[in-house]
């Protein structure tokens, strides 16, 4: 069984034969993945060690001492959060060995394409065609929408209809997209804070091997759940250290701006400041059910990588308290509360909450309840799932997608 | 440059021992402590359920969880109180288990547990043979501890008044903060003794009594004084309000639990109302609060179980954070059972009640949330 010790002595092992500062930044992190360094809950040769995902912290401690290289978490979330934990359930060892080792390493930056323009929050709606050529391969048609990262990546998870004819959830199958193929065209969306993370994704006659299938034809839905679901903690579950993230930011700023307190900013921080502290707790708790840690081995948690609709609550917290405390920095700023960083058009590569101004983190914040499922669609999750409330009336349920109305 | 470790998570999960701790205690409890009971005894002026109290005492031995071994007790922590106060406030038990378990007990372990009156004292109230109070009002926040209203002469002799001190007037023990000649001390007091006054007051909360004391020249016993005093009154007060989170989460935990069952079998248009998305959202964002309260409490309980210099900051968030949640879970119980709610014979009152006033016990929200501003640096205007 790897234990802490075990793997402080894997890490100083990692250290000594590739020293960080004179090796190659790639070559370094090629040899962590190899060391089973890069995620310590993956398998062994798939860049870990079947080590329990707490004992991550550990190795991670030990590098950032150590200022090692690393693949820069923000611009490649959508691989690491989204397309690794799905190919590690439904790929085939291929596609596992295929994918994942550049994935990790940054050398591969993944997009998600599932919106599309009549399809968000009911995704099963969704309406890009994949049609079987004679060869068993896929052609595929259609549009998708608010793809972030899509002008950066060179793969994407894909979800596509193959069978019109059959209820809505049923006729999906998931595909890994090649983004350079001829047919993909990439348009940039300018969003709210001037810049443009995302993107529309134009998909005409893309040619995708079927080896390229991940999970059964018409599993498409099943396949997109774990994604989604790993989303959710993706974007809410992030840990950080107590006043970290955008309530650093605030607290900071209340201290260095004594002329600007007021009594009732005051008392909103010190709320903020809870409430932030007690979301970090809940993620830890969360994280704590998700795997035995190093302090408390238990039994029952849900599969390795399989966050359960709990995920959904993170999400949601995140959500409020980012939108919350950015609000509240904005208001403390006075006037500089009425000024904003830069308009200029940028294709940024991930999103740097704390590396500009106020103005920013209250605009990009508002997408925090909306991208990976909007806040009203979470809140059902829990309610459904998580409390066991009855469901919604469901008209659509038992009809063929190509027969409901669109 | 330094090899950093880890910092050494708070474990905010259940132990297996706590696990069986949480079934023996609820299985009692809903053997003997049905909302029904519950309601019958509060309307008979029983405040107490005084075979609950012993069945806690001496079934599973509850009630001397923080009392080390060799003093008679459990030897457990903080962690394992904190579950018994989670399963007391999901059933509204009426026993003194927070005064008499947690407030008097801790301040009798910050004073010389080698001296027989105080190892006595803490062996009785163990076992549960006693009830012990703690002479504040039940508003005192940690840290609040200026000047005692009581005053000790240099024979012992305590002459004050103290209001609304919790679950008094069954107490036989008392802990009285006095002012000496020389500055704080704690006394011992006998509720029996000449010159000892407890007055009933109609409490808010039926299921936690309130009286006023009066001490009129009442024989005291000195256990503490001084800074060895006033800390073991800090540490009282501290741990019983880091583990009345654990309570309030219990209590939201019961409301948010009824009230799903309740509006997933009421049919009204049609449909369980259960099923429309605007009360669906409501008890959703109410479970987000109640797993964050769990997370909060927990965290508390784990820092009060040893001497983790973190304890102050951990209760004042749990404090300001769990206290609204439990009023709000209770508040949208009884909203969302409609007319129900709102009768004597439903027990959503109890829990209302209960919950606002433990808002207020042990220090409010906004009180915490000033302590914590001087602990993490954030200074006001
Ligand atoms: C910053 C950002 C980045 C994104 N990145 C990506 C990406 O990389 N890849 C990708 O595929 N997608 C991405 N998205 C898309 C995102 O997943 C969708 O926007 C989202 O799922 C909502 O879908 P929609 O925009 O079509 O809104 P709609 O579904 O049209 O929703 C409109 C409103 O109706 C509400 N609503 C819808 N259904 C219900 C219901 N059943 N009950 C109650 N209310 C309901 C919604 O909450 C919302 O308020 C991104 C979005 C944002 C904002």
């Amino acid at each position: 069984m790897t234990d802490a010790a075990d793997l402080r002595r894997r890490t100083a092992d990692l250290l000594a034969a590739h020293t960080p500062g004179t090796t190659d930044r790639l070559d370094f992190l090629r040899a962590r993945f190899d060391a089973g360094l890069a995620w310590v809950h993956f398998p062994q040769g798939l860049g870990g060690l079947d080590a329990p995902r707490a004992l991550q912290a550990v190795v991670d401690a030990e590098l950032a001492a150590v200022d090692a290289p690393d693949n820069d978490p923000g611009r490649i979330g959508i691989g690491l959060g989204m397309a690794a934990p799905t190919i590690l359930r439904y790929g085939t060892e291929e596609q596992k060995r295929r994918f994942l080792r550049p994935l990790w390493t940054g050398e591969e930056v993944w997009c998600q394409l599932f919106s599309e323009p009549g399809a968000g929050s009911d995704l099963a709606a969704l309406a890009t065609r994949a049609v079987r050529d004679a060869d068993g391969n896929w052609l595929v048609d259609g549009q998708k929408v608010w793809t972030s990262s899509a002008h950066l990546a060179r793969w994407a998870i894909l979800v596509a209809r193959t069978d019109p004819a059959v209820p809505k959830h049923r006729g999906l199958t998931y595909f890994v997209c090649d983004m350079t193929d001829p047919g993909v065209e990439v348009r940039p969306l300018r969003q709210i804070t001037g810049e443009a993370e995302f993107n529309e994704v134009f998909l005409t006659g893309v040619r995708i091997p079927d080896a390229h299938r991940l999970g059964a034809v018409g599993d498409g839905w099943q396949v997109a759940r774990t994604t989604l679901m790993n989303e959710r903690v993706a974007i809410g579950g992030a840990r950080t250290p107590r006043e970290g993230g955008m309530i650093q930011v605030a607290s900071t700023a209340w201290r260095d701006h004594p002329e600007l307190r007021t009594h009732d900013l005051h008392q909103r921080l010190l709320k903020l400041w809870v409430d932030a502290e007690v979301a970090r707790l809940t993620g830890e708790r969360l994280r704590q059910q998700l795997s035995p840690t190093l302090n408390s081995v238990r039994a029952g948690g849900t599969p390795l990588g399989q966050p359960g609709p709990e995920g959904s609550g993170m999400k949601l917290a995140f959500a409020r308290l980012a939108q919350q405390i950015s609000g509240w920095e904005v208001e403390f700023r006075g006037e500089a509360g009425l000024t904003y960083d830069d308009w200029t058009l940028r294709r940024p590569e991930g999103v740097d909450f704390t590396g500009r101004e106020a103005g920013y983190r209250y605009l990009r914040a508002k997408g925090n309840s909306i991208e990976g499922g909007t806040s009203e669609v979470l809140l059902n999750i829990v309610a459904e799932r998580v409390l066991g409330l009855p469901p919604e009336p469901r008209t659509d349920k038992d009809i063929a997608w190509k027969d409901l109305p669109r | 440059m330094t090899l950093t470790t880890p910092e050494p998570e708070p474990d905010l999960l259940y132990s297996a021992e706590e696990d069986a701790l949480r079934a023996a205690v609820r299985a009692l409890l809903a053997d003997r402590c049905d909302p029904a009971t519950v309601l019958a005894g509060l309307e008979s002026g029983r405040p107490h359920d005084p075979g609950l109290w012993r069945a806690l005492a001496t079934e599973i031995g509850v009630t001397g969880l923080l009392v080390p071994e060799g003093l008679g007790g459990a030897g457990a922590t903080a962690r394992e109180a904190a579950v018994v106060l989670e399963e007391l406030g999901r059933a509204m038990a009426p026993v003194p288990y927070l005064t008499s378990a947690i407030l008097a007990v801790t301040a009798l372990l910050g004073c010389e547990t080698d001296r027989a009156e105080v190892a006595d004292s803490l062996a009785a109230l163990a076992e549960g043979r006693t009830l012990g109070a703690l002479a504040v009002p039940l508003t005192t926040a940690p840290g609040d501890t200026g000047p005692a209203p009581v005053r000790a002469d240099a024979a012992g002799r305590l002459t004050g008044r103290v209001t609304s001190v919790a679950d008094v007037a069954g107490a036989g023990l008392l802990l009285v903060p006095a002012e000496g000649p020389g500055g704080p001390e704690l006394h011992a007091v006998d509720a029996t003794a000449d010159g000892v006054r407890t007055e009933p007051v109609t409490p808010l909360d039926l299921t936690r009594p309130l009286g006023h004391l009066t001490l009129d020249a009442a024989a005291g016993r000195p256990l503490a004084r001084g800074d060895r005093a006033r800390a073991a009154l800090d540490r009282a007060l501290l741990t019983g309000a880091g583990l009345l989170a654990s309570e309030q989460l219990g209590l939201a935990d019961w409301c948010l639990t009824e009230t799903v069952r309740y509006t997933g079998e009421r049919t009204q248009f049609g449909r369980p109302v259960g099923s429309f998305q605007a009360l669906k959202h409501r008890m959703a964002a109410l479970w987000l609060d109640v797993a964050s309260a769990r997370a909060a409490a927990r965290n508390s309980a784990d820092a009060l179980s040893g001497n983790d210099p973190e304890a102050p900051l951990a209760v004042a968030v749990a404090q300001s954070f769990c206290a609204p949640v439990a009023v709000r879970a209770a508040e949208e119980c009884i909203q969302l059972h409609g007319g129900l709610g709102m009768t004597w014979e439903h027990p959503a009152h109890l829990y209302l009640k209960r919950a606002k006033a433990d808002e207020l016990a042990l220090g409010t929200p906004g009180r915490h949330r000033e302590t914590l501003a001087g602990l993490v640096d954030l200074a006001a205007p």
